[in-house]
């Protein structure tokens, strides 16, 4: 059962059986698209037509490649843009979150931090559709009431921004507080205790310790930004992001550049992965 | 009480302000907008009609009562298919292995739900791998139509979410203790008593976090069910776009939007009920 319980030769190789039918399954549609992004064909499926680098590079009235469809480059720039100042507040935002709620003292402590992991189980689509309606309806007051018209409180690239925050804040804020629980609190006495001011102590003594946390929790929030889709699609303008380009891309014109940009974020992220994993193990 | 310093506030307001503007108001607002009705004459009156096209039209609540099992069901089946890898990657194979097969796990994860999904819509097509395969072979004469079916909607869910389960159920097999199963072993304890009676309750946290994780990404998913999903298998978040994007009613897509919330807090609160687990804990 465990390392060092003997077991049956049928019940290992069974469970071993089972692990290689997961990893199969779990692998299949990443190699699917990496292969078929050279594949010389107009389908996005099988059959193979020979190997081809067409949908990266070609500019054809047939085939438009990765590369030179202006289109997609431009949401893939937004995307990027939109991530940046997400994972940017998210993580400043995120952090103070985290410093209130593991080292001061309030009331109503509980009920705040009960709101701010609420994102947790409150469905994206509705998180982005309630921002979208209270945007409109102060964006109808500011116009109404001061005859000004705020573009922010129209779908537009900010507020996918700000939409996307609402909830990335509280991922960071999870995983910075998950790093202050080992914190050595002894070490902000005595900083107090040598007459550092409260914001001297954190500012020096605290957020140096979780340089690694935050470094970290930026990271995640950029990836959740840049993959995010049920928040984002209510709040979009003419502003598309790279998911939302490739969904009605995929819902309406799928070409083989398709199957190019998914192979690009394949082997983005493996090599990132791989990356991080090696640096990782040699540091132990 | 101490008398607080700037630091308090420094860490306070930016919460306050997140939780406030961009949580509590926006929900409180799509609650008010949910009541709102306009009237044949063009005006705006409180009135439950909102609700009750809901109750009415049978395609909306069977469409609510299908979202909520199916997001049951999937969840459940997310952790069949995951407690064995888990276990496997913590207590069965080495150190030396679980770490590089853990980053495996991780990178669909990080790649995104659209390019994983887009993965899947390749696999199943008509003339996609698996069933150019199966003709090959000879198992089958002709291609078996998987997409655009509940099941191409259950792999795609299942896919997308099993991932973020396997995660903290790791974190909780890994902080037990080996010598707890041996001693059962011991003992003459069977392999399913072991399970049900050590493995199981002492888990329990690392499951129900997973769980609800899980259950929030599909009953809040847009993507699969309109990708992989076809014409017959409508879920709850498709018909809040269609009222917001496609009708251009907000007021009755926000009270679809308001059940939604209402059903997926209620289910997670009765599973927190049952498994004696607390919402805070879920977040760490």
């Amino acid at each position: 059962m465990i390392r060092s319980l003997p077991c049956s030769r049928t019940y290992t190789a069974t469970y071993r059986l089972y692990i290689i039918l997961f990893y199969i399954f779990l692998i299949m549609p990443l190699i699917t698209i990496c292969v078929l992004a050279f594949n010389d064909s107009h389908y996005i499926a099988l059959p193979w037509k020979g190997f081809s680098l067409d949908w990266f590079f070609a500019n054809t009235n047939e085939r438009l490649g990765l590369f030179e469809d202006v289109g997609l480059l431009l949401s893939v720039w937004i995307s990027i843009k939109t991530g940046f100042f997400v994972a940017l507040f998210s993580t400043i935002v995120g952090t103070l979150a985290a410093l209130l709620f593991e080292e001061e003292e309030f009331r109503f402590k509980g009920a705040l931090y009960f709101l701010a992991i609420a994102p947790l189980v409150i469905p994206g689509v509705v998180l982005g559709l309630s921002i979208l309606l209270s945007s409109t309806s102060a964006g109808l007051y500011m116009e109404e009431t001061f005859g000004i018209d705020v573009e922010l409180l129209r779908p537009s690239f900010w507020l996918v921004v700000i939409g996307q925050f609402s909830f990335a804040a509280t991922y960071v804020m999870l995983l910075v507080i998950a790093r202050l629980k080992k914190f050595d609190r002894t070490l902000e006495e005595a900083g107090l205790s040598l007459r550092a001011t409260r914001l001297q102590v954190i500012r020096l003594i605290t957020l140096p310790f979780l340089r690694s946390a935050i470094f970290g929790a930026f990271i995640v929030a950029f990836l959740i930004s840049f993959s995010n889709i049920n928040t984002t699609i209510f709040l979009i303008g003419s502003d598309t992001t790279l998911p939302v380009d490739l969904y009605s891309r995929i819902k309406f014109s799928s070409t083989p550049v398709l199957n190019a940009v998914s192979f690009m974020i394949v082997a983005f992220i493996s090599l990132a992965a791989i990356i991080s994993f090696v640096l990782n193990r040699n540091k132990k | 009480m101490k008398k607080r310093g700037s630091t308090f506030y420094l860490l306070m307001i930016p919460v306050l302000l997140w939780l406030g503007v961009l949580i509590v108001i926006p929900h409180l607002d799509m609650l008010y907008r949910s009541f709102r009705f306009e009237t044949d004459d063009w005006e705006m009156v409180f009135s439950l009609n909102n609700y009750l096209t809901f109750f009415s039209d049978q395609i909306y609540w069977l469409t609510f009562v299908k979202t909520a099992l199916y997001s049951i069901g999937v969840t459940i089946l997310a952790f069949v298919v995951t407690f064995p890898v888990a276990f496997y990657l913590t207590k069965v194979i080495g150190k030396k292995y679980s770490g590089f097969m853990t980053l495996l796990l991780l990178i669909p994860i990080w790649i995104g739900e659209l390019v994983t999904v887009y993965g899947w819509m390749i696999l199943l097509r008509d003339n996609g791998v698996i069933n150019t395969f199966l003709l090959k072979i000879g198992l089958i004469d002709s291609p078996i139509e998987m997409l655009f079916t509940n099941f191409s909607m259950t792999i795609g869910l299942l896919y997308m979410s099993m991932l973020f389960m396997i995660v903290p159920m790791m974190s909780a097999l890994d902080s037990m203790d080996d010598s707890l199963i041996e001693a059962a072993s011991d003992l003459g304890a069977s392999k399913w008593m072991i399970f049900r009676q050590i493995i199981i309750p002492y888990t329990t946290p690392g499951i129900v976090s997973g769980g609800i994780i899980v259950f929030m990404l599909v009953i809040g998913d847009y993507v699969v069910p309109t990708i992989l999903g076809g014409k017959s298998s409508l879920w709850f978040t498709e018909q809040i776009y269609n009222k917001f994007l496609m009708s251009f009613n907000w007021n009755e897509g926000a009270a679809f939007g308001f059940l939604l919330l209402v059903l997926s807090s209620t289910i997670v609160w009765i599973a927190l009920k049952l498994s004696g687990q607390k919402l805070d804990k879920v977040g760490s």
